[in-house]
């Protein structure tokens, strides 16, 4: 499972404030590559346990995060490190891709 | 373990492929790509495809193909195709970094969204910039687009749009449409869609997203080549905020104010990963006799050979032949 599902209201102490660093998956119930990455981004969690906080953040029900975020295109993945964007991967892609991803920044 | 067929893509023509094969009760892997699905992913209804009156949902059409391939036994990669060598059998076929054997190879690689190749552009992809209206039209809530190209599919991205958008312009080359009368019609019927012919986008502009595009127009109306600054300025939808560049003897230079720009002209066949593959004049996989390749036991089906139909049920009916063909291929190799 995921770990989180972070919102408008927790993103400042669940993302910003974590010590681990954060991969935010934003998505949304229309997004149909979205359910492609949904499963993917489960089994990044449990893969990558202890070294990263993995969770959701539904945009359209926490549109002032992805909006400041400038997030426009969903599926966005996003990892956050000491409060900061460290990486923004777009679009649907495999399991590999967001690991290499991961890694260049873990 | 050499597979009796490796297919290579998982739209309607390699998912359809793979229904066949393993009917045929010949080993099948389908090397599918991170982004399964093919080019159906990325609509909303998908009208045409017969058998389903109320119309269906590209993405469940093709969970659905993708359900039925497995209940007879196909085995899936969710990995991006590398490399394949063609020049020794069995065929090398690579994915991620692992490599799978396979007496046949099926290419149904499709085709991915033709960019327009702007300067700006690349840059802003999933920042303003998109091929996918049913992805992506929410975040463009009460702004305004441009939707790119003059084709059915983008009437149909501009009427995604609709929903969300405050204003949507389709801006085309030229003054004459390809798209279908009712495709056409539906677009010109809808309040919110506006049309800007004979004009190219040369550039778009923003710095962390999309703000503006340069567009050069070719008035068919020659008489506006003669018009000052600000009448053109004036004369431009002013939704545009339009600013005046420049202009010669036959168009006019101008930035346009937007959020997004959609684009849809049309889609190039993925055919660069493959070394060894003769292609036609085009660009799409020469096809030579019964969907065989260049090279015997490898076959193509769906868009990657085809340039002419570009539909799910052709892909989808290429993705069978090709599938006898190899069955037929196979049994003869013994």
């Amino acid at each position: 499972m995921a770990d989180a599902s972070f919102t408008d209201q927790n993103f400042k102490t669940e993302v910003l404030g974590s010590q681990t660093p954060v991969l935010v998956d934003f998505w949304a119930e229309w997004c149909m590559p979205c359910r492609i990455v949904g499963p993917i981004v489960e089994e990044l969690a449990n893969e990558y346990k202890g070294k990263l906080k993995v969770g959701k953040l539904n945009v359209d029900e926490n549109g002032k995060t992805a909006q400041s975020y400038g997030v426009m295109s969903i599926p966005s993945l996003l990892i956050f490190k000491n409060g900061q964007v460290v990486k923004t991967m777009i679009g649907a892609q495999s399991k590999d891709s967001f690991k290499r991803e991961i890694d260049s920044v873990l | 373990m050499t597979y009796d067929v490796i297919i290579i893509g998982s739209g309607p023509a390699g998912l359809t492929a793979s229904i066949y094969t393993t009917r045929a009760d010949l080993k099948t892997l389908v090397i599918a790509g991170g982004k399964w699905g093919g080019q159906l992913m990325l609509t909303t209804l998908v009208e045409n495809f017969p058998g389903f009156p109320e119309g269906i949902q590209g993405p469940e059409l093709m969970m659905n193909m993708r359900k039925q391939a497995e209940k007879f036994g196909a085995e899936f990669v969710d990995e991006d195709f590398v490399e394949a060598d063609f020049s020794k059998k069995p065929f090398r076929v690579k994915a991620s970094d692992k490599t799978y054997e396979a007496k046949s190879v099926i290419i149904a690689t499709g085709a991915d969204t033709r960019w327009l190749g702007a300067p700006g552009e690349a840059e802003k992809i999933g920042r303003g910039v998109s091929s996918c209206a049913p992805c992506d039209a929410a975040f463009f809530r009460d702004k305004n687009v441009i939707v790119v190209g003059g084709g059915d599919s983008a009437m149909e991205e501009a009427l995604v749009l609709t929903k969300f958008a405050k204003n949507v312009t389709i801006m085309h080359r030229s003054d004459a449409l390809k798209a279908s009368e009712i495709m056409q019609k539906r677009a010109k019927d809808n309040p919110k869609i506006n049309f800007f012919y004979n004009a190219v986008i040369e550039q778009v502009n923003g710095d962390q997203k999309v703000e503006s595009i340069r567009v050069k127009v070719n008035p068919s109306d020659k008489s506006l080549l003669s018009k000052t600054a600000e009448e053109i300025e004036k004369i431009t939808p002013a939704i545009f905020s339009p600013k005046f560049v420049s202009k010669d003897k036959d168009s006019i230079t101008l930035d346009l104010k937007v959020d997004g720009v959609f684009v849809a002209i049309g889609h190039m066949p993925n055919t660069k990963v493959f070394k060894d593959i003769e292609l036609d004049e085009h660009g799409f996989i020469k096809v030579h006799d019964h969907y065989l390749t260049n090279k015997d036991g490898v076959f193509v089906a769906g868009d990657v050979h085809d340039s002419h139909y570009k539909q799910a049920i052709t892909a989808a009916g290429y993705g069978c032949a090709a599938a006898l063909e190899v069955q037929h291929w196979l049994e003869n190799q013994e």
